[in-house]
């Protein structure tokens, strides 16, 4: 990839875009997983 | 001396990247065959520890799917249909899908066998582990025979669906193994069939580019007398009511005159392939509804 300094403000509105929703993915995906894990603990408890 | 610095490759990736390694088409086969199973199975399994099980199937399957990807980034370059996955692409770092395969693999068998039993487990770690050495590494490049023994990776979920459900496996889960087994090489040969310029220019020893079209044709038909036979045994064996047997019976029927055509068939370009095309799209439908007429005929029974 070229030198982050030379993209035009079109290349870095891109690379902010992907790194955004990136990070919204992997904040779903944890908030799921612990939801999960604490379902998984009350059922087992339940049982 | 250059001052200039490279991104790394992942900088260039979204989470439809990461998506699109998990080969989510292929997941949704393999998550409904589970589930179908674990709903055919006769133990007992809380719902919501049963979604979880089909979640850590899911992204099993997935897993397989990226370590996949991640060993076949060089053909999957070479192919059209192939090119613009996330790793031919240049989207992702191969050593990040790796890193990615690895963890949701271990991730998934870890979280499988804590929820369920530790079959599930192993038979989850199984099919992930044939699907990547077995069939990837070891067979695809090697024998035109890998589809063959590479469907096994495939018919795997329905034993790790069961055995999340009962602990234990039976003959029924091992007939329905049978079934996806003996689906896969007519499924698959009718697709290389009008895709066999794209395999031969990666390379790829599919049976269309090693023993010819014709060949392809005869083991289609084999296949598929194989296959049907297989399915409606669960019936007479009193493992199934005849909801199923006689679902089973009707979609083979189907199955084989599609066959048959394409055995007849003398098409030599893809434009032509009418009857491939159809066997291929009728072979998806037909395990969906084979699977469903299981389900229905357990529910109709109970």
């Amino acid at each position: 990839m070229t030198d982050p300094a030379l993209w035009t403000p079109a290349e870095r509105a891109a690379f902010d875009a992907r790194r955004r929703s990136r990070n919204v993915a992997l904040g779903i995906v944890l908030g799921l997983l612990a939801i999960i894990f604490f379902g998984i603990t009350v059922v087992r408890m339940v049982k | 001396m250059s001052t200039t610095t490279a991104l790394p490759t992942t900088a260039l990736a979204d989470w439809r990247d990461y998506l699109a390694l998990l080969k989510p088409r292929v997941m949704t086969l393999v998550v409904f065959t589970a589930w179908c199973a674990m709903l055919a199975a006769p133990g007992h399994i809380h719902p919501f520890l049963a979604a979880v099980a089909i979640l850590c199937i899911a992204v099993g399957a997935g897993a397989a799917g990226a370590l996949n990807q991640w060993y076949e980034a060089d053909i999957d370059a070479l192919m059209k249909r192939t090119a613009k996955r996330p790793l031919p692409a240049g989207k992702i770092d191969p050593a990040e899908a790796l890193a990615f395969g690895v963890a949701l693999g271990t991730g998934s068998v870890a979280t499988m066998g804590l929820v369920t039993n530790w079959a599930a487990a192993f038979w989850l770690a199984v099919s992930i582990l044939f699907y990547v050495v077995v069939y990837t590494v070891w067979l695809k490049r090697r024998t035109p025979q890998n589809i063959v023994i590479g469907g096994a990776a495939g018919a795997f979920p329905v034993i790790v669906g069961w055995a999340a459900a009962t602990g234990d496996t039976s003959l029924l889960p091992w007939l329905l193994f049978a079934t996806i087994f003996l689906w896969t090489p007519p499924h698959f040969w009718s697709l290389a069939l009008f895709m066999e310029a794209d395999y031969s220019k990666a390379g790829v020893p599919m049976l269309p580019v090693t023993h010819g079209l014709k060949a392809t044709r005869q083991q289609i038909l084999l296949y598929s007398l194989l296959l049907v036979p297989v399915t409606v045994l669960p019936a007479p064996l009193g493992l199934t009511g005849w909801l199923y047997g006689g679902s089973a019976a009707a979609l083979g029927a189907v199955f084989i005159a599609l066959a048959v055509r394409v055995y007849r068939s003398t098409a030599e370009t893809a434009k032509d392939m009418t009857a491939e095309k159809r066997l291929f799209r009728y072979s998806l439908y037909y395990l969906a509804a084979l699977f469903a007429a299981l389900v229905a005929d357990v529910l109709v029974r109970s």
